[in-house]
């Protein structure tokens, strides 16, 4: 297992992606973050933060569970599901950035347009990942990204943040060792 | 867990992995658009051969608010009508290809036999069988209780529940006495000595004879039908007798607690167990009972169809 990540990479790339998305979007009065539970909703929390504090005033935050629009639930056993909290403003005609930390299969992406679509219509939906690991299995892409990592498909990454793991750090791990 | 026919089968983080489930589904069923993929392409059977009217039209919201393709199937206008066994029922629910039946019958144990059985491989949901349980029930009962009267996440904890009146007949009270135990909550039961089941002793509750004593203790009071169709015997005088000692009533509700909630399980029998002004009260929570059913229902068959069989909430993503 070796650190691919540091803390201070980490807080560096959220930094840069924040302003990305400010620069994107001409500020941030039409912004919507949705964290992807759970690590990605504790990365949008942050970015919300770093968005208030670069543009003087809050942000719209909340997080968007996909549990039950994944394409996998009969393959593996059922998952608890997570806290699902749209901003009172809504989405509608909103610009959405969708917050995960990992992109890999675009599977969870997949899932994540669908459950926006039980929500409302949002103007435009983004994508702002901390790692992008590749091996993509359908047309999706990242449109804010905090590092490419060039991985095999037999390793894992795993992202560890503060407010769950005590430590901000990503992981890659070969197969066979522990995550 | 393959299965739901018992509360006895629960432990207590897989009975609080259902309300937490539940609780997330509420916010679906409060969503303009009422509709998840999740279960898309299962069929789900309703076998209610024992009428029914709150729990089936539940779970066939709960089912089709999943996506499940639902078939009703009543005793009434059914071969079962013919004096076709269950047996000769199972095996065509099977040869449609049902992934889950749940079954209302009016014998005790056979949403256990029919588990048992070896006449279909699909999942068993217990919606009542007799005198025995009704496990849904308790976990929507058990929810709404929570959203009021707990923190709205966690177990029942320092609770005191009242459950009043047809303890014998009631498959309600059953599973009630072992969920709202189980989660922590003290539970009374309230009834005369005619209308409680031999055993009553073993049950984790106590027992009282005196409804005005135990109502300024307790947060939430669920009064239970008088099931007439059960009666075949004499169990009080007269249904006037019923009502004096065992009644909901204006001089009752001024007893309890500020803070407390009415329960009941529906149908109700107005004027019996409950007077109209105590059902229709604002700290009534009969009708909410009725909307919480269809997310708990709803949590119930995400857990147990949406994946592969497991023990309930014991995986991480």
């Amino acid at each position: 297992m070796s650190v691919a990540l540091p803390a201070v990479d980490i807080a560096r790339a959220l930094t840069r992606i924040s302003h990305e998305i400010l620069e994107k979007n001409n500020g941030s009065a039409s912004i919507v973050l949705l964290g992807i539970p759970t690590r990605g909703a504790h990365l949008a929390q942050r970015i919300a933060a770093t968005i208030a504090a670069i543009e003087g005033t809050p942000v719209s935050v909340g997080t968007l569970d996909i549990t039950l629009h994944r394409d996998d639930l009969r393959m593996r056993p059922p998952r608890p599901l997570m806290t699902t909290m749209i901003p009172a403003s809504g989405i509608e005609g909103m610009n959405v950035v969708l917050i995960d930390d990992v992109l890999y299969s675009g599977r969870t992406i997949r899932a994540a347009l669908d459950a926006l679509g039980e929500v409302g219509r949002p103007k435009t939906v983004q994508l702002a990942v901390l790692v992008d690991r590749g091996h993509r299995q359908l047309p999706i892409r990242a449109d804010f990204v905090g590092k490419n990592l060039p991985t095999s498909i037999n390793q894992s990454v795993r992202v560890h943040v503060v407010e769950i793991d005590g430590v901000d750090e990503v992981l890659i791990a070969n197969e066979g060792e522990v995550r | 867990m393959k299965h739901l026919l018992s509360i006895s089968d629960l432990s207590h983080g897989d009975a609080l992995s259902i309300l937490d489930t539940a609780h997330e589904m509420a916010r679906v069923s409060s969503s303009s658009v009422k509709k998840l993929p999740t279960l898309r392409g299962r069929t789900i059977v309703n076998l209610f051969l024992e009428d029914s009217t709150r729990t089936r039209i539940s779970f066939e919201a709960a089912a089709k608010r999943l996506s499940a393709d639902v078939i009703n199937f009543s005793a009434k206008g059914s071969s079962v009508s013919k004096g076709e066994s269950l047996k000769d029922t199972a095996q065509t629910l099977q040869a449609m290809g049902a992934d889950a039946v749940i079954i209302r019958h009016s014998a005790s144990g056979s949403a256990q036999w029919l588990a048992d059985s070896h006449w279909m491989s699909g999942i068993v949901i217990n919606a009542g069988d007799g005198t025995h349980e009704h496990p849904t029930q308790a976990l929507l009962d058990a929810f709404t209780i929570r959203r009021h009267l707990g923190a709205g996440s966690g177990d029942l904890q320092g609770l005191t529940i009242a459950i009043v009146g047809d303890v014998l007949h009631s498959r309600v009270a059953r599973s009630n006495v072992l969920l709202l135990s189980l989660l922590g909550a003290s539970v009374v039961l309230v009834a005369p000595p005619t209308l409680l089941p031999v055993g009553v002793e073993s049950w984790p509750a106590r027992v009282s004879y005196d409804f005005d004593s135990v109502l300024p203790e307790v947060d939430a009071v669920m009064m239970l039908r008088v099931q007439q169709e059960r009666m075949n015997d004499y169990f009080f005088p007269t249904a006037r007798e019923y009502s004096h000692y065992f009644g909901l009533n204006r001089d009752r509700l001024a007893l309890m607690k500020r803070s407390a909630i009415i329960m009941h399980p529906g149908p109700m029998n107005r004027g019996l167990e409950i007077t109209a002004e105590c059902a229709d009260s604002a700290r009534s929570v009969i009708v909410e009972q009725v909307t919480n059913g269809v997310s708990v229902r709803m949590a119930v068959l995400y857990l147990l169809l949406a994946g592969l069989p497991t023990e309930f909430g014991g995986v991480d993503a």
